[in-house]
């Protein structure tokens, strides 16, 4: 009997996917952003908000990602702007291929901004690289205060938590300062934006972050010269 | 519950392996898991046995090792591994440490029987 280290991600194949995805999106100066919640947490209508915010002149596509229906490109392409759904047919998370896969056909060329709504659950989906630039955990008031501590793994992972469903908060027994401490304990520096896709308090809060970081990453991108 | 193609993942990189050792026999597969990686050992185990069952793979051992989060105090460059969400270097007291590991989802080791 011998021992042969190995020492590898067990997750090589679908990283490396994810690495090529992230050298298309910086070679077409796209920013891309990963979307993760419970199922119910809001994340197709933060979409919604958002879409309805951006100008015809932006130039923005969609990718959902859900186990069954198109129900949610349906909603979204309600916006005008492209939208394609990833039926997973059971799988619980959306990979690196799928992601492939689903731009294939797409002019990436005509695209600055890619926004892909993982499938509705808070654990799978934190270990599949999607080549984004960063991960958007969405959290209801409707859920309980302690998630970040129950599945830390998406918490740490995600640059942003977005509480949804403020306007709930005279009638459930969510405390948003418990849930900040814990999603900072989790993730000590995690940024947290409060609001309400319902009467849209908050969104300019939303509607900001999504600005800066998008600045940044294509400040970042624009250091690196054009492959053409 | 994405442990079933994790434990597909572990299973193909085990077959590349083997193809690379010339056929060698692999008899166990020593994995990492890091706290932070959100795989639940359990649930991998289960479907690892369920797919090396009836397969020439048959038998194949899986032992997981489990890690904790691990911090690295920049003051003194201390590590240590985080218990109950406590941040602080335990050598100098230092706040502000950064996470060095713990999401880790890896292959550490085969154990492969002589020819």
């Amino acid at each position: 009997m011998s021992r042969v280290p190995l020492e590898k991600k067990v997750l090589s194949e679908n990283d490396l996917i994810a690495a090529r995805l992230r050298d298309t999106f910086l070679a077409h100066r796209i920013f891309c952003l990963n979307f993760i919640s419970s199922p119910g947490a809001g994340k197709t209508s933060l979409l919604e908000r958002t879409l309805e915010r951006f100008g015809p002149s932006e130039r923005v596509a969609l990718l959902t990602g859900d186990i069954q229906t198109d129900n949610d490109a349906k909603r979204l392409a309600r916006s005008g702007f492209p939208v394609k759904q990833i039926t997973t047919g059971g799988t619980c998370h959306l990979d690196a291929r799928m992601i492939e896969r689903a731009l294939a056909d797409w002019r990436l060329e005509s695209l600055d901004t890619l926004l892909i709504e993982n499938v509705g659950n808070l654990v799978c989906p934190s270990s599949y690289d999607l080549g984004e630039a960063a991960k958007v955990v969405v959290l209801s008031v409707a859920e309980g205060d302690d998630k970040p501590l129950k599945y830390p793994s998406i918490f740490f992972k995600a640059e942003l938590l977005v509480l949804n469903k403020i306007d709930l908060l005279p009638y459930v027994s969510f405390d948003l300062a418990q849930a900040r401490a814990y999603a900072l304990q989790v993730h000590p520096g995690i940024a947290i934006i409060e609001l309400s896709c319902k009467t849209g308090a908050g969104v300019d809060n939303w509607m900001n972050w999504l600005a800066q970081r998008r600045e940044a990453t294509q400040a970042r991108n624009s250091l690196v010269p054009d492959k053409a | 519950m994405h442990e079933l193609s994790i434990a597909n993942s572990i299973l193909e990189a085990v077959r590349k392996e083997r193809e690379r050792l010339n056929g060698a026999r692999v008899t166990r597969v020593g994995l990492r898991i890091g706290e932070l990686a959100g795989v639940d050992p359990d649930a991998l185990n289960f479907g690892f046995e369920v797919l090396v069952r009836d397969t020439e793979l048959e038998p194949l051992a899986l032992t997981i090792e489990s890690t904790p989060r691990r911090h690295e105090c920049p003051a003194c460059k201390h590590v240590f591994a985080v218990v109950d969400y406590q941040f602080d270097c335990p050598a100098c007291g230092a706040k502000a440490t950064r996470c060095i590991g713990g999401d880790e989802l890896e292959l550490a080791y085969l154990e492969v029987e002589e020819p």
